[in-house]
């Protein structure tokens, strides 16, 4: 039967366009299939044509990233990236956005981040052993600010914590650029072994394809197609399109699958995340070099007389589907049953190269694999290289009053607050591995039953990539590795979550583009490649776009988690060294902003080689013993680093007097980067600066621990609980306000 | 030795956990139970792993407390076995009415996870009798139903009984509002039954067993059980 002559309504222009295909890209899809497609048809190649599943406007951007070394298992275009631990190890992770549905609705789009994130890395075979966010929300005095943060943190802890993987660290800004779009990136790791590792490709014909899971309902129908678009001022009808997530049913689905993959079942398997059904099956058809026939007959479904355009499009979440053996069919059901998981044979790969969907006895859609997956339009959108500000000099910038009481005033912002009102609502020590828990340089989680750990950060500092794309790209990439570096650990890959506004205009592609030149300069230097990404555009609304967010996830290797450090001083007399050029660099600080009212000046530069020798020499330093407590510096600069690791430990600084050339605000408040602060014994103060000397690289004594306040020559000391209290009460206080 | 089982929910989280630090502080190998069996295997202790039973579904503990295996686990818990229930396991122990009382949502509306500090009223049970009266441990908690609520009859028979196991408390062991982490009366973190042989408690101490994990006050209610098993062997 021919697929166009039943059950839909005459394809008109409106229904293409309300389909958010071009008119373009509508006459690409009848040359393919040489006839008008029924209504399925066509809502099968809108999701997958779509930006979100196509990624038609950055594809040959994304091409141009490092992604292989000697430590890639696997690098982008499975459903995670993984990485070598040693010892048959492996390390599984992603960063995904799930930005559009949060705002519409923030609990669920955040909890159903975090649920598909999850997929995505026990789909390969990996036990999910941690998670990440990195959220950005919109101005603190924004009316919609903080139910957003209510609900986005009660998501990622409503889903996170009920599947018992711990949240181990984040990251969360507040900018007015994000009013109207605010980003939640998910970020999930997993340990596999590295001869025990699943993929998407169906090879072979005949085989069983098994839907496991939750049963279909009408929800999130066409969310990949909303995440294409911008917003306006009806975007909140669009809230039937966001998922309803299900964090039990994930856990049970995890160890039902985990169960699976220890029996030798399994061809392939792939979770349905965004367009459900209709990319999964696609993806490892076309992976796999066959055809898949599907009948929707057999799916099961949570609601009644369901189309087939609902089936295949529905993104309900907490489905699996996977190709097993040839008659491995009734092992797997024994598990999938054992679980309480719905458990249907929905189809089977064929040798036809087609995806042919039938429902009640009716071919709904018929169309060859490979031009869903691979002839999607891909777009050289046009672009611009953006004019990088000049650099400004520190004495541009007003020096405070007191440097103390200027510090108190930045530690206790939407900026620099601590943001523990966020991290303790998310469980961080369930599954017992949890070595250093939120609030540090970096995350760690033992590789369970080893003396193995693993590192996880994830940075990026919008207001230098608005700044300088290239710079600014280049820092969140080099900031992630150097808090890697700060726990005693080897970088070894990163994902990517790169979050901009609309592509069709040219200065949003140029920052676009110069991101990714930034984050591949930085990735070749510090052999730290790309492993898993995901790009989020069309964060806009009514044509104002976000500032270019690309969040960067990094992970590394700890051979022994007892030779660590973290940022809490724990003993008096011990000797505060800053290793690191110190340049003064005020442009696009968060000091500037406070004195100067404004963000101005190029963002501070990065010296990839001088990074390199200094990340050497403080991971030497770790492990051989020789730090008691470390920081690195970034947002606020040199004092804002001391204070947070007087505040971790409880104890006073003396902070000794700057005698060189630099104004004074601009040596404890510059963002200069390539710098840590280290904790000595004072006994071996003067041989970590002269191995600093040995590599060109600067250092300095700046102050002495003991005592319970920061003292400044010539300024009142700042205590320490003052300063505590301070820190800790902007976030709970602005979240309490009526 | 001891032999421990661990009863399995569809849900549990925090049961590989409990295994692990059982294994590692006693050396005895633990012995996981599936919900929907009939029967725990003879056992020196059960445990009811913290987690999320059921997804939370209908009410923290009520699905688990109508789990096959419970039926076994009630009978052998009123025959002398000991029986503790972590977090989640807490709440199934008072929804099955081996314990009083009802775990409420926290005071925040929030789920909370950090460490706190509880001062040990009763030394004597099964379950602690390896600390001192009125000791002071560092354990984390990790919940968003943790506020314990019973009638006043019932709670002064809960402390006239000496069944107030642990209570949270400040640095210096007094019993403040300001250490309360989540609403319960009296500032209560567990209590046991009559015999002192059922503890339900809302700490993790198999979150803090080991130095690389930031702490071993844990150890010590694990170690409790061995030594009361192997004391009245």
């Amino acid at each position: 039967m021919d697929a166009k002559t039943q059950t839909t309504p005459e394809i008109t222009p409106e229904i293409v366009a309300e389909h958010g295909l071009t008119s373009g890209e509508y006459q690409r899809l009848l040359k393919i299939l040489e006839r008008e497609p029924s209504l399925t048809e066509l809502g099968i190649f809108s999701v997958m044509w779509s930006e979100h599943c196509s990624y038609k406007s950055s594809r040959v951007w994304l091409k141009t990233l490092p992604t292989s070394g000697p430590q890639v298992i696997q690098g982008p275009g499975e459903n995670a990236g993984i990485v070598d631990l040693g010892d048959g190890d492996a390390c599984v992770f992603k960063m995904e956005s799930h930005n559009h549905p949060s705002y519409i609705e923030p609990y669920q789009g955040a909890a159903t981040g975090v649920g598909g994130i999850m997929r995505d890395v026990f789909t390969m075979g990996a036990r999910p052993v941690a998670n990440l966010n990195a959220l950005r929300f919109g101005d603190p005095a924004h009316p919609k600010t903080r139910h957003l943060v209510s609900g986005v943190v009660a998501g990622i802890g409503g889903y996170g914590n009920c599947v018992g993987v711990p949240t181990v660290g984040g990251e969360t800004n507040f900018d007015a650029g994000y009013n109207n779009n605010i980003l939640v990136n998910a970020m999930c790791v997993g340990l596999a072994r590295t001869d025990k590792i699943f993929y998407s490709a169906a090879k072979g014909v005949g085989l069983p394809i098994v839907y496991v899971g939750s049963k279909t309902g009408r929800d999130g129908i066409h969310g990949a197609t909303m995440a294409s678009a911008e917003f306006d001022e009806k975007s909140d009808e669009k809230r039937p399109t966001v998922q309803v997530g299900d964090p039990f049913t994930e856990k049970l689905l995890i160890e039902a699958c985990l169960e699976l993959m220890d029996k030798d079942v399994i061809v392939a398997i792939q979770d349905m995340g965004a367009a459900g059904l209709t990319s999964s099956s696609c993806e490892m058809a076309d992976k796999g070099g066959v055809g898949i026939a599907l009948d929707l007959d057999r799916v099961p479904q949570r609601e009644t007389n369901m189309t087939s355009y609902e089936m295949m499009l529905s993104e309900s979440q907490e489905r699996m589907l996977i190709v097993l053996k040839l008659g491995s069919e009734a092992e797997a059901e024994a598990i999938f049953k054992k679980w309480e998981l719905d458990f249907a044979v929905v189809g089977a790969t064929t040798d036809t190269g087609r995806m042919v969907v039938t429902h009640q006895g009716r071919i709904e859609a018929d169309i060859p694999v490979t031009t869903l997956a691979n002839s999607a339009p891909v777009y050289e959108r046009p672009w611009f290289p953006l004019a990088v500000p000049k650099m400004i000099l520190p004495e541009w910038v007003p020096a405070p009053e007191t440097i103390l009481g200027t510090l108190k005033t930045m530690m206790a912002g939407p900026a620099l607050c601590s943001r523990r009102w966020i991290w303790e609502q998310y469980d961080h020590m369930v599954m017992g591995d949890t070595v250093q828990r939120p609030g540090g340089n970096a995350g760690i989680v033992r590789v369970h039953g080893t003396s193995k750990g693993i590192a996880l950060t994830c940075d990026v500092t919008p207001r230098y990539v608005a700044a300088d794309p290239i710079m600014g790209a280049k820092q969140a990439v080099v900031e992630t590795w150097r808090n890697l570096i700060a726990v005693g650990a080897d970088p070894l890959a990163i994902t990517d979550n790169l979050n901009f506004a609309n592509p069709e205009r040219p200065e949003v592609m140029g920052q676009f583009v110069g991101a990714i030149k930034g984050i591949a300069e930085a990735c070749n230097a510090l052999d730290y490649p790309v492993v898993s990404g995901n790009v989020s555009l069309y964060n806009e609304t009514k044509g104002a776009g976000i500032p270019p967010t690309p969040a960067i996830g990094g992970v590394g290797v700890i051979p022994d988690v007892a030779a660590t450090a973290d940022i809490a001083l724990n003993r008096e007399g011990d000797l505060l060294i800053v290793l690191g050029r110190e340049r003064g660099h005020l442009g696009q600080s968060l000091y500037q902003e406070i004195a100067a009212g404004k963000l101005e000046g190029a963002p501070p530069p990065i010296d990839l080689a001088d990074e390199i020798k200094a990340g050497r020499l403080v991971r030497a330093l770790i492990r051989e013993g020789n730090v008691s407590a470390i920081h690195d510096t970034s947002d606020g600069g040199l004092l804002v680093a001391i204070a947070e690791m007087a505040l971790a430990g409880n104890f006073g600084v003396e902070l000794f007097p700057y005698e060189g050339k630099l104004p004074g605000h601009a040596v404890w408040f510059g963002e200069d980067q390539g710098r840590y602060v280290l904790c000595v014994d004072s006994m071996r103060a003067e041989e970590v600066l002269d191995r600093a000397r040995l590599l060109a690289l600067q250092a300095r004594i700046i102050g002495r621990t003991g005592g319970n306040a920061l003292m400044l020559k010539g300024e009142d000391p700042l205590p320490l609980d003052d300063l505590r209290v301070a820190h800790e009460a902007w976030l709970p206080d602005f979240m309490a306000a009526p | 030795m001891l032999r421990a089982s661990v009863i399995v929910f569809p849900g549990s989280n925090c049961d590989r956990d409990i295994k692990v630090a059982l294994e590692n502080v006693t050396g005895f190998p633990v012995t996981m139970v599936w919900h929907g069996d009939a029967n725990v295997p003879v056992s020196d202790v059960i445990v009811l792993p913290g987690g999320f039973s059921y997804g939370d579904y209908l009410r923290c503990g009520a699905m688990a407390a109508h789990s096959p295996i419970m039926r076994d686990v009630v009978a052998k818990a009123k025959a002398g076995t000991p029986v503790i229930g972590i977090c989640n396991g807490f709440q199934v122990l008072c929804e099955s009415g081996l314990l009083p009382g009802v775990l409420m949502r926290n005071a925040s509306l929030k789920f909370i996870c950090r460490d706190v500090l509880l001062k040990v009223d009763n030394a004597e049970t099964f379950f602690t009798k390896c600390h001192l009266k009125d000791q002071v441990i560092r354990l984390p908690v990790a919940h968003a139903e943790g506020n314990y609520f019973a009638d006043t009859a019932t709670l002064d028979q809960l402390v006239d009984e000496n069944r107030v196991v642990m209570r949270y408390c400040d640095a210096e062991g007094n019993v403040t509002e300001a250490a309360n982490p989540n609403g319960s009366q009296r500032n209560i973190a567990g209590i046991c039954d009559k015999t002192g042989r059922v503890l339900g408690l809302m700490p993790h101490p198999e979150r803090l067993f080991e130095l690389a994990l930031g702490g071993s006050d844990g150890r010590r209610i694990l170690e409790s059980m061995l030594l009361s098993v192997l004391e009245a062997a």
